[in-house]
């Protein structure tokens, strides 16, 4: 169903806040801590970050004012929203001695309900296949549903590309066009809001506003158009899947190698990684805990079969990320791996690039 | 009717080292009754006088070696344990008193002691593993506590360690901290270093010291280049990887390769 655009003041996004909190949705959004724009908890309009954007490149953010006072204008930052849906450690189950035996106590899933303020088009895209590796096929991960269902997504058409974006390569951004409740654009001081849902819908009912003009919805069009013209980067993905997948042994993995510290961090911010490592640990008292956290095929212990590690050296890690990434994830579920988010390349410590790195196999 | 199973009796032992890492073992409060149910203390001067004879089921040590009584006193320990677990930087990667292996200490003694000719010291100062077989390694200056648990308890049950070896980096992405190496705010070994403090320098603004020593497959010398933009100078460069574990072989090559 098709559903109709309204504009917003500053006043309509401050209820919106309240009204999600007061259907008792955890708000959760963008807001500025250690120089950085994270996603944490939001009481307000106040907790956004007026004014701030983001200065990224590889291996290197810095965050800076803006000459205007634009709620989001920056790009996306450390953090992920895997981290709320996917969190980085779990505690799965406990089992304690008891008369019978053993009692075994699963542990409990959140009853909150989350809603996400701010999430990028090339974040939807993640979340949409994260929602394939977790909920699809014959084995539904529980925990990441729990979290899942039922949350509420507000998305912002990004109005301005971070230095290391290239969600416009990846057919992935930087508009919103699925998988989201609300969507805003941002003005100055207003923004177009577009429904996604009938809950969507149904909230938008809620807020003081203004219906859509054509021109609005031009003006928002633009902003789209304006900021796909800007990316930092750009991937040349057409052909990637055969292209890594012939050139398993091009010199070009030695050269990166010899770079890459192994430290995991690009699978760590990257919103589509989902590996963990479940572990049972039994303490002093008889009890054990089965956890799980976040792994990276970064680790060596990560391709640990019997006999020794499968991929022992930096070379075959960085090879299994990147084709994993960009060829095999699309024989495993249908997709990229990739969303052209561009945090593993802000975060890595020594700015490897991903799009660089193809450009160098494509290169001969 | 059958006497209960002897409970395996633990010694801490110490060598050249501050008392940090035993101390962490008194730390574990809530846990050091678990641990005193479950272990016969034979051994430990820093928590109790009474003395067990040996030979003893896990002996920890503390500290590396850097006398020849030391030496000496070592072997007897390892002869008489079952598992040696090594605790710390000291005894696993010689600790501070290591950066004597660079200099002379000759020269040092004469400075410092009113009374050189009353110090009876070696040349060097050398991990617990250069003088006997160690059954296990448990990094940092000083240890987890959590990991010392952890440690013990696989020993008790049998199993392996979980102690991941991995860059501290993904600790510090677990915990949401926001990366002070990229953000420019300070140069951080993380990415060689041990995971096992859980990232708590980076949480407070610092970068990572390398406490835990290198981690697996440590690439130092493509960091460097970045501590360099994060602030480090020529001199920095070396000197940062000569602290709590300088003889660790990725430290001391990088520290080298800096002319440190
Ligand atoms: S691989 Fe890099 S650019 Fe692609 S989605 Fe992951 S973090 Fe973003
Ligand atoms: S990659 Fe695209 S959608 Fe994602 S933050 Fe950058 S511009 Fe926005
Ligand atoms: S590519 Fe960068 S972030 Fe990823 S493991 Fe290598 S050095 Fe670390
Ligand atoms: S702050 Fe240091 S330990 Fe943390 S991710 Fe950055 S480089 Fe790694």
């Amino acid at each position: 169903m098709s559903y109709h655009p309204s504009m917003i003041g500053l006043d309509g996004l401050a209820a919106l806040i309240e009204a999600l909190s007061v259907d008792g949705f955890r708000v959760l959004g963008p807001t500025v801590r250690d120089d950085a724009i994270v996603y944490d908890d939001i009481a307000g309009v106040d907790d956004l970050p007026a004014g701030w954007t983001d200065e990224q490149d590889g291996g290197r953010y810095r965050l800076k004012r803006r000459d205007d006072s634009a709620l989001f204008g920056y790009a996306v930052g450390p953090h992920a929203w895997k981290r709320f849906l996917h969190p980085p450690l779990l505690r799965l189950w406990r089992a304690e001695p008891d008369s019978a035996g053993m009692k075994l106590t699963a542990a409990p899933e959140p009853e909150e309900r989350f809603a996400f303020l701010g999430v990028r088009s090339c974040e939807l895209h993640a979340i949409a296949i994260q929602d394939k590796v977790f909920l699809q096929g014959p084995y539904v991960d529980p925990h990441y549903k729990a979290r899942r269902e039922g949350a509420f997504l507000v998305a912002v058409n990004c109005g301005t590309a971070g230095g290391t974006c290239f969600c416009a390569s990846m057919n992935t951004g930087p508009r919103a066009t699925a998988g989201f409740d609300l969507t805003l654009t941002e003005f100055t001081g207003e923004f177009l809001v577009e429904p996604g849902s009938d809950a969507g819908a149904a909230l938008l009912a809620r807020l003081p506003q203004r219906a859509a003009t054509e021109a609005d919805i031009e003006r928002a069009r633009a902003v789209s158009e304006r900021t796909a013209a800007s990316m930092g980067r750009h991937m040349q993905a057409d052909g990637v899947h055969d292209l890594l997948l012939d050139n398993l042994e091009h010199k070009r993995w030695d050269d990166v190698a010899a770079r890459c510290l192994s430290c995991g961090n690009c699978t760590q911010v990257c919103p589509t990684c989902f590996c963990t490592a479940v572990s049972d640990v039994n303490d002093l008292s008889g009890a054990t805990e089965r956890t799980r956290r976040w792994d990276s095929c970064f680790s060596v212990d990560f391709s640990y079969i019997h006999g020794g590690s499968v991929r022992p050296s930096p070379r075959s890690r960085y090879r299994q990320w990147m084709t994993h990434k960009l060829a095999s994830w699309v024989d495993q579920f249908g997709t990229s791996g990739c969303v052209g988010c561009g945090r593993c390349i802000t975060w890595c410590p020594v700015g490897i690039d991903i799009t660089e790195e193809v450009r160098a196999i494509r290169g001969g | 009717m059958a006497k209960p199973p002897r409970k395996p009796k633990l010694a801490v032992w110490k060598f050249a080292s501050c008392d940090g890492c035993q101390l962490s073992l008194l730390d574990c409060e809530d846990e050091l009754l678990a641990v005193a149910g479950a272990v016969e203390i034979a051994y430990f001067p820093e928590a109790t006088r009474a003395v067990l004879k040996g030979p003893y089921d896990i002996s920890l040590v503390e500290g590396s070696v850097t006398t020849q009584h030391d030496a000496e006193r070592l072997l007897e320990v390892r002869r008489q344990s079952r598992r040696l677990i090594t605790i710390g930087a000291c005894a696993t990667a010689a600790g501070i008193q290591g950066l004597r292996n660079f200099k002379d200490v000759r020269e040092f003694t004469s400075v410092v002691y009113a009374h050189p000719e009353f110090i009876e010291t070696l040349e060097t100062s050398t991990p617990i593993s250069t003088h006997v077989e160690v059954d296990y390694e448990l990094r940092g200056c000083p240890i987890d506590k959590h990991q010392l648990l952890e440690v013990l308890t696989a020993f008790l049950n049998g199993r392996r360690p979980n102690i991941p070896a991995h860059s501290v980096c993904v600790e510090c992405k677990a915990r949401g901290t926001v990366c002070v190496l990229v953000r420019g705010a300070a140069a951080c070994l993380g990415p060689v270093t041990h995971a096992g403090c859980g990232a708590i320098c980076p949480a407070y603004n610092r970068g990572c010291y390398g406490c835990f020593g290198p981690k697996e497959t440590p690439n130092a010398v493509s960091l460097a280049p970045r501590l360099v933009d994060a602030g480090m100078d020529k001199t920095g460069l070396g000197r940062v990887y000569r602290t709590f574990n300088p003889v660790a072989d990725a430290f001391k090559k990088e520290s080298e390769r800096h002319g440190t």
